[in-house]
């Protein structure tokens, strides 16, 4: 049988990614009747639409999120399914608890949308599971080379060093309230901090969801149900974007420590006012990318957000096609 | 270089002072020698390493980054050792990571032709912070927010000593400053500063407040012109003059007319820097086109003359005077001068008077007249390092103030992180333009700062990063000390040491300042 070209049956439109045959959009940014999701964050997952089919730890994020009828049905992805003929399988992507990737066969071709993803460890969910594919889909978050994550495990160990270092200080951690806060929780524990850990109100309900879904996390208390010298010293986390708010007056002298990927770069921490950055991402860095698009054995490339200029660039060094989508509706402001 | 790096990297998002303190001594503490000498020169006076680091750097990049990528990134990084250190490709080998020693002996043993390969062959053996501090190291300037003073009491610190006892010294030693490490830890002697001019701890004053008239009668204490330059002290052997700031860095090669001046004179003298024409104090403006120079042309030389107005001597020729009293100082310091009659010189005028309200008047006519007030010093009080109690008293003119606008409000950082406590004010170009003319963050109390910080919340028009815009509805009266042509800033002026004087909560935009008027301020 003939290949299709891939154009023909996956494109995009003005509310995202579309599968033509299958009659169904992939992370769609405005309400469709029928979704796809590869992951919870908002930029992917948003409320509204008809059908929903995602992993079920990502509709159970949704539904934290958005409530229990964000969307006019759910289904939850088990195995494979067949989609008016077109196969669509969800296999982790390695991103956060519940991520996937969508891996679509029609007519003999293979598209692997992969959402966000990342190739490092991450205690909180399944690792990214490589599938070869004539088309990849990727994403470009951290798409330049100066862009090298840490080992996550160290910049946790900094962290932990850090609190025993400054006993008198609260650490106060900005980190994205989903995927990261937890991931920053499960990497101190292993790395032996088994103190309570004080969350920002806006923290508290996917923690809680994460826990109920099995992943532990130790002993997790409210910022707002403790006395202020129960946190001197001790370990609290934020959403960034309370980090330097009004929020934080209550603590005592806090030691601002912010984890993202972005703070490989000095002047991104500084403009954050962060005292210990933590070079922690759940996107892949440059070379996992490289890596995950040479393993993939993709022909063709398309980039969907972040730093596509300069990873089409490398793609066509790397012997490939690569393609912008210039889709709307994503941010790389979130890790 | 491992410890080093990481101590660059925390300084580098540190803010608070005495933080900033606490990983300089952690790391002085840990470290041997001679590494710890060669970090403290490079926080310091800077390695003595020049090198044409720019123009290498580009070359051993080259085969590693597309030229492309390169440009995004460094487009994207803002900062050239940055894009670098990110980019060089991780070690493979297991070679040990360079000391810091190891990149000075590498680095001056290398000739310019084998320079690209010795700087390779360092960063290759460095993880992504030591390269950033490497080639921070290698370009002289390592901008964390430590200055060569905040480095030396951070020494002092460490080794329980005060800061000034360091300055005594630190003409006398040069890096990596093992006789002055062995000094501190009680292994060796002191460095004896007698050899070479060397710097000796300045005694600063306090500013006259009410309660300080009680506490003298006028017979007590001297007064003198306070003039608007810069406080310098000269410090002259036979074959060595040098020319120091009051924080104690060496300014000679800027005033090479100065150096030249006191070449036959021998002491160590406080004064203060100005530009003088026939006379003439010229403004503080002029003085700053002589700043900062590493070279100057005889044209500079000629068109803003350099002099010093001598007040104080610490050292008659080799006498150490500083436990005299000011008195006999003074005696010291006018027969020094009759003495060597240095030209480009003079000694400061006392201000006579019988009694504090006759010298209210003649302080009432410094702005007039371009002087910045008057000092007052205790006739008993010796030369003390520091800012001693009870001493020295500046008594500043009156400042002026004026009506303007809040345009822009910054967070501040440290305690301040979470509220807009810096504030860009303007003044009306036209009846519906306003420009800036200068920023302040000081003169109002934690109450005044929370309403504040209220006010711009509710009035935001627009965010730029920690910036906001605020519509224009508040008045700020800001006392100043003066004002400056400027051509950094759009209005064309700068207040000096600019304040908040009072919140006008209740005073309509519309009659604050206009540019006109504050134009006119300018002295002529």
């Amino acid at each position: 049988m003939q290949k299709s070209r891939i154009e023909s049956w996956l494109y995009p439109t003005d509310r995202g990614l579309y599968c033509e045959p299958g009659q169904f959009h992939i992370d769609p940014h405005l309400p469709v009747d029928r979704a796809v999701i590869t992951h919870g964050h908002g930029d992917h997952a948003r409320s509204g639409h008809g059908a929903v089919l995602a992993t079920h730890e990502t509709i159970e994020i949704m539904k934290v999120r958005y409530g229990a009828d964000c969307a006019g049905s759910f289904a939850a992805a088990n195995g494979g399914q067949t989609i008016n003929g077109v196969a669509v399988r969800l296999v982790p992507a390695g991103h956060i608890l519940g991520s996937a990737q969508i891996v679509l066969d029609w007519q003999g071709t293979r598209a692997v949308v992969s959402g966000d993803y990342k190739r490092s460890p991450d205690p909180t969910c399944a690792p990214f599971e490589l599938v070869p594919c004539d088309l990849f889909v990727t994403e470009a978050t951290f798409g330049l080379p100066v862009f090298r994550h840490e080992p996550a495990e160290r910049e946790a160990h900094r962290l932990v060093a850090s609190l025993a270092a400054n006993p008198e200080r609260t650490h106060l951690l900005g980190a994205y309230n989903l995927g990261k806060c937890q991931r920053m929780i499960a990497l101190v524990r292993q790395a032996g901090y088994h103190r309570p850990v004080y969350l920002h109100g806006g923290l508290r309900a996917l923690c809680d969801l994460y826990v109920r879904l099995g992943v532990d996390l130790g002993d997790l208390r409210n910022v707002t149900d403790s006395e202020p010298a129960e946190l001197k010293g001790a370990l609290v986390l934020c959403p960034p974007g309370a980090l330097s708010d009004r929020w934080s007056r209550r603590l005592a002298d806090p030691l601002t420590c912010y984890a993202s990927g972005w703070m490989r770069v000095k002047g991104r921490a500084s403009q954050h006012g962060v005292e210990l950055p933590l070079v922690v991402s759940d996107h892949c860095d440059w070379p996992e990318l490289l890596r995950t698009i040479e393993e993939t054995g993709a022909e063709e490339i398309w980039v969907t957000h972040g730093r596509e200029d300069a990873l089409v660039h490398q793609i066509g060094l790397m012997g490939r096609r690569g393609r912008a989508l210039a889709l709307v509706g994503f941010e790389d402001e979130g890790d | 270089m491992q410890s080093f790096a990481e101590l660059l990297d925390r300084l580098v998002y540190t803010t608070a002072r005495n933080a900033k303190l606490k990983l300089l001594e952690d790391y002085f503490r840990a470290t041997p020698d001679p590494d710890r000498g060669w970090a403290l020169s490079a926080l310091t006076d800077g390695l003595p390493l020049r090198l044409p680091i720019r123009k290498t750097l580009a070359t051993i990049l080259a085969p590693h980054v597309d030229p492309l990528l390169y440009r995004l990134s460094r487009d994207y990084v803002g900062d050239t050792a940055e894009t670098v250190s990110l980019l060089w490709p991780d070690a493979r080998l297991n070679e040990p990571p360079p000391r810091i020693s190891d990149v000075v002996a590498e680095v001056s043993a290398a000739s310019s032709r084998e320079f690209p390969r010795v700087l390779e062959s360092l960063l290759g053996r460095l993880d992504v912070k030591g390269r950033f501090a490497l080639l921070k190291l290698l370009s002289g300037a390592l901008r964390v927010g430590v200055s060569a003073r905040l480095a030396k009491t951070a020494i002092a610190q460490t080794f329980g000593r005060e800061v000034e006892e360091i300055e005594e010294v630190w003409h006398a030693v040069s890096a990596p400053y093992a006789d002055m490490f062995a000094w501190l830890e009680g292994r060796g002697v002191r460095p004896d500063p007698g050899r070479k001019a060397t710097f000796r701890p300045v005694m600063l004053a306090h500013p006259i407040e009410d309660g300080d008239w009680q506490s003298f009668a006028p017979q007590d204490v001297a007064a003198e012109w306070k003039w608007d330059g810069i406080r310098v002290q000269l410090s002259a052997r036979p074959g060595d003059v040098r020319l120091f700031s009051r924080a104690g860095d060496d300014v000679s090669t800027a005033f090479p007319d100065i150096v030249q001046a006191f070449a036959h004179t021998q002491g160590v003298l406080d004064g203060e820097l100005l530009v003088l024409r026939q006379g003439v104090v010229a403004s503080f403006n002029d003085l700053q086109q002589r700043l900062n120079r590493k070279t100057v042309t005889g044209r500079m030389l000629q068109d803003y003359p350099a002099h010093i107005r001598l007040y104080d001597i610490l050292f008659d020729g080799n006498e150490d005077v500083r436990t005299l009293s000011f008195i006999e100082r003074r005696q010291h310091l006018e027969a020094w001068y009759e003495r060597f009659r240095p030209s480009l010189a003079d000694v400061s005028a006392l201000v006579p008077f019988a009694a504090f309200a006759e010298l209210e008047s003649k302080w009432q006519l410094a702005r007039e007249n371009g002087i910045e007030g008057l000092m007052l010093k205790r006739k008993a009080s010796p030369y003390l390092a520091g800012r001693p109690k009870g001493h020295w008293y500046k008594w500043k003119r009156a400042a002026l103030t004026i009506d303007c606008v809040l345009m822009y409000a910054q967070r501040g950082s440290g305690k301040r992180s979470s509220y807009y406590s810096d504030y860009t004010f303007g003044v009306w170009k036209t009846p519906d333009e306003l420009v800036p003319v200068g920023k302040a963050y000081s003169g109002f109390t934690d109450e005044e700062l929370l309403r504040l910080d209220r006010w711009i919340r509710t009035n935001t028009v627009e965010r730029f990063g920690p910036v906001r815009q605020v519509k224009p509805g508040l008045v700020l009266e800001i006392a100043f000390d003066a004002v400056q042509t400027s051509s950094r800033h759009k209005s064309g002026l700068a207040l000096r040491f600019p304040r908040v004087h009072r919140i006008r909560w209740d005073k309509p935009v519309q009659e604050a300042e206009t540019l006109d008027a504050v134009k006119a301020l300018v002295p002529s």
